[in-house]
């Protein structure tokens, strides 16, 4: 990052010739869609479902709905739950892959970038072929006699979760990973030379010196939590739907792209107020870019 | 004086590598110990065994004679001054200082007491609230043995401290160290590849050498008597010639060399065709312009070079090794170019018991004088 900024300063092209590419493709790629998504948002449609560009807040006001509501909480229940589950999970985790040495580093690596790779829609769906009623789980349940009828583990909001924390753990193993890797050794065996228990170095030196691991995770999850409709249709059959959910539902069959847009400009901002406090916590930008 | 830590028979073994072999050292309470040694002879492995970060492969380790095999670092009554300082980053210097009476839960107004009193001790007062990054490494090393220093350890553990301070601030250091050590009476184990550091602040020096004790001493005792010729050639500047002992009269040892005879008082532990090394240091050696009884070197004055009140003397032997010897300005001496016979007092050589193969291996590769 640093290095190539340097290079470009120093082949010294005219700033139009290096900056003016960049500019471009984000004008047509994120500064022009948005500011459609915008107009859009204070616009309303007819009794077919037509357009109609003309200045209103009905949509705005409609955000209110006591249903919608409901939705908001349970998207933010849903992000909490599995921003949560994922600390817990990939914190012994990573520190596991920072502190092994030779081969097996790699391959634990490995085991959380793989998934990575393939596409998550196919891996959600997996998870439904798993746990459905007449499922592997179920089956294999059956059959070894712990259940005589299959359990209903499908389309609530705990599945829900379990798919979100599948999806995204690796967000949060990777910055951990990281932070592991930048803690100095002797810290930890200072704290034990100084009278602390393994317990009390774990509270008071690795987890503040891993803090930004988790907050820059925390942040990675808890925002596409709130996005992932995939996952909660395909999990949660409408039981446990996020914001993500409401969106797609207007742009699709709802065929309302003015109030779908309302929706995704309060989730845009939902976003950018919990950046902007993550970087007054001292997260850093840098740590987002896996 | 009691032993305040003992090792008995300790190794250390890493997959193939014996870091520490068979190792007996026992530290005498209030005592400055150092142990010294080149790089990778085991110092930091062995003090990471008293502290309890590294557990001995065999052998038992006493603290205030007990055993502490089996107890956590935290559990054992030392501190260790960790060479990269180890400072909690994330916490103030008065956090960090504070840190081990946190731990034992002491009261916060007797906390906030002592750590003033170390802050004192250490100069550092008016620098609570700076964190760690703030400091220079002097400062950031103070911190440090504050730090180690607050829960009033029996013990004290320092592992290079002054490694990574320039020289000037080292040399302050050393003596601020030297100092608090006394007021506070505390044992210090220190370790230092800096012979020179060893010098000036021990009160016994523990010579290593490929993970065995080769000598333990009083700093004249070692650079008196070296017990090996490790020993001899790691402490100080000196003369070594190989060789086998040809005669022994009166406890006076007639020594064959590569191309000569030399003289040496032998302690009694010598026998003849025993092989030795010979260690002579530079302000033992003579210079004559006629061959000396008992003597059959011959050699050039090659160079001479004057610091302050003493010259160096170069002498370059026939087989092309060079003697190093100091002389006081002043005295008259043989021009270069001149040839020289050099001598030494009897009793100014140590003779160190050797193994055949050493002579044999010195004698290819670089003969007589190192
Ligand atoms: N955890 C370890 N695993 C494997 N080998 C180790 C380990 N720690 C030390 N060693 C090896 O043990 C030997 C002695 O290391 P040690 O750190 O004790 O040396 P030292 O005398 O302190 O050297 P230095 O003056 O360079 O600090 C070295 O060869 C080192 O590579
Ligand atoms: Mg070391």
């Amino acid at each position: 990052m640093k290095k190539s900024e340097h290079e470009w300063k120093s082949n010294g092209l005219p700033a139009l010739v290096t900056v003016g590419p960049v500019a471009v493709i984000l004008v047509f790629l994120v500064v022009l869609p948005l500011m459609y998504v915008a107009v859009m948002s204070f616009c309303s449609i007819d009794s077919y479902y037509n357009v109609v560009y003309k200045f209103t807040l009905k949509n705005y006001a409609q955000l209110a709905d006591p249903d919608y509501i409901h939705i908001y909480l349970q998207s933010i229940l849903i992000a909490l739950l599995t921003t949560v589950i994922c600390v817990l999970v990939a914190y012994p985790f990573a520190y596991l892959i920072a502190r092994t040495k030779s081969r097996n580093k790699n391959l634990l690596y490995m085991l959380v970038i793989i998934p990575f790779w393939t596409n998550s829609l196919i891996r959600i769906y997996g998870w439904r072929t798993f746990l459905g009623t007449n499922g592997w789980l179920n089956n294999a349940l059956i059959k070894l006699h712990i259940i005589s009828e299959p359990l209903d583990m499908l389309f609530n909001r705990g599945t829900t979760v379990l798919g979100m924390v599948y999806c995204l753990i690796p967000f949060m193993v990777l910055p951990l990973y990281s932070s592991f890797e930048k803690l100095d050794v002797n810290l930890l065996e200072a704290s034990a030379d100084l009278g602390a228990t393994k317990l009390k170095t774990l509270k008071e030196i690795i987890i503040p010196l891993t803090a930004d691991g988790i907050f820059s995770g925390g942040i990675m999850i808890f925002i596409p939590c709130l996005g992932y409709f995939f996952v909660s249709d395909i999990l949660g059959g409408g039981n446990a739907d996020v914001i993500g959910n409401l969106i797609e539902r207007q742009f699709q069959s709802g065929n309302n792209w003015p109030l779908g847009s309302a929706l995704s400009i309060i989730l845009i901002i939902i976003t950018l107020l919990l950046v902007k406090a993550y970087q007054k916590i001292g997260g850093s930008m840098e740590s987002l870019a896996l | 004086m009691t032993d305040i830590v003992e090792l008995k028979k300790v190794n250390k073994v890493f997959g193939t590598n014996h870091v520490v072999s068979d190792l007996d050292l026992s530290v005498k309470e209030g005592e400055f110990l150092t142990l010294l040694g080149s790089s990778g002879c085991g110092k930091t492995t062995t003090l990471r065994m008293v502290a309890g970060f590294e557990e001995p492969t065999s052998g038992s380790i006493m603290v205030e004679g007990e055993a502490v095999g089996n107890k956590e670092p935290f559990e054992r009554n030392v501190n260790t001054v960790f060479q990269s300082y180890a400072l909690f980053p994330h916490m103030t210097i008065y956090d960090n200082i504070a840190y081990s009476l946190k731990m034992k839960k002491v009261k916060k107004s007797d906390i906030a007491q002592r750590v003033g009193e170390m802050l004192e001790m250490v100069q550092l007062q008016g620098y609570e609230n700076r964190y760690p990054t703030q400091l220079s490494g002097g400062q950031k090393q103070r911190v440090a043995i504050a730090r180690a220093l607050i829960n009033r350890p029996r013990v004290l553990l320092l592992d290079e401290p002054l490694g990574a301070l320039d020289m000037k601030l080292r040399k302050q250091m050393q003596l601020e160290l030297k100092r608090l050590q006394k007021k506070l009476n505390i044992t210090f184990i220190y370790v230092t590849h800096d012979q020179e550091e060893a010098m000036t602040m021990s009160d016994r020096i523990g010579i290593m050498h490929d993970g065995i004790l080769d000598q333990l001493g009083t700093p004249s005792e070692i650079y008196e008597h070296p017990a090996t010729r490790f020993v001899a050639t790691f402490i100080g500047e000196t003369n070594i010639f190989d060789g086998a002992i040809h005669r022994i009269n009166n406890n006076m040892a007639s020594i064959d060399i590569e191309n000569g005879l030399i003289t040496g008082q032998s302690d009694g532990s010598f026998e003849e065709g025993d092989y030795i090394a010979v260690s002579v240091r530079p302000e033992k050696m003579k210079l004559s312009k006629v061959q000396v009884e008992g003597f059959s070197l011959e050699g050039v004055v090659k160079d001479f070079i004057y610091i302050g009140s003493v010259m160096k003397c170069i002498v370059a032997l026939q087989n092309g090794n060079e003697i190093r010897m100091e002389r006081l300005a002043g005295e008259t001496l043989p021009g270069i170019g001149e040839k020289v016979y050099p001598y030494w007092d009897a009793q100014s050589a140590v003779l160190v018991h050797t193994k055949a193969d050493t002579v044999f291996k010195t004698i290819e590769n670089a003969p007589l004088a190192v």
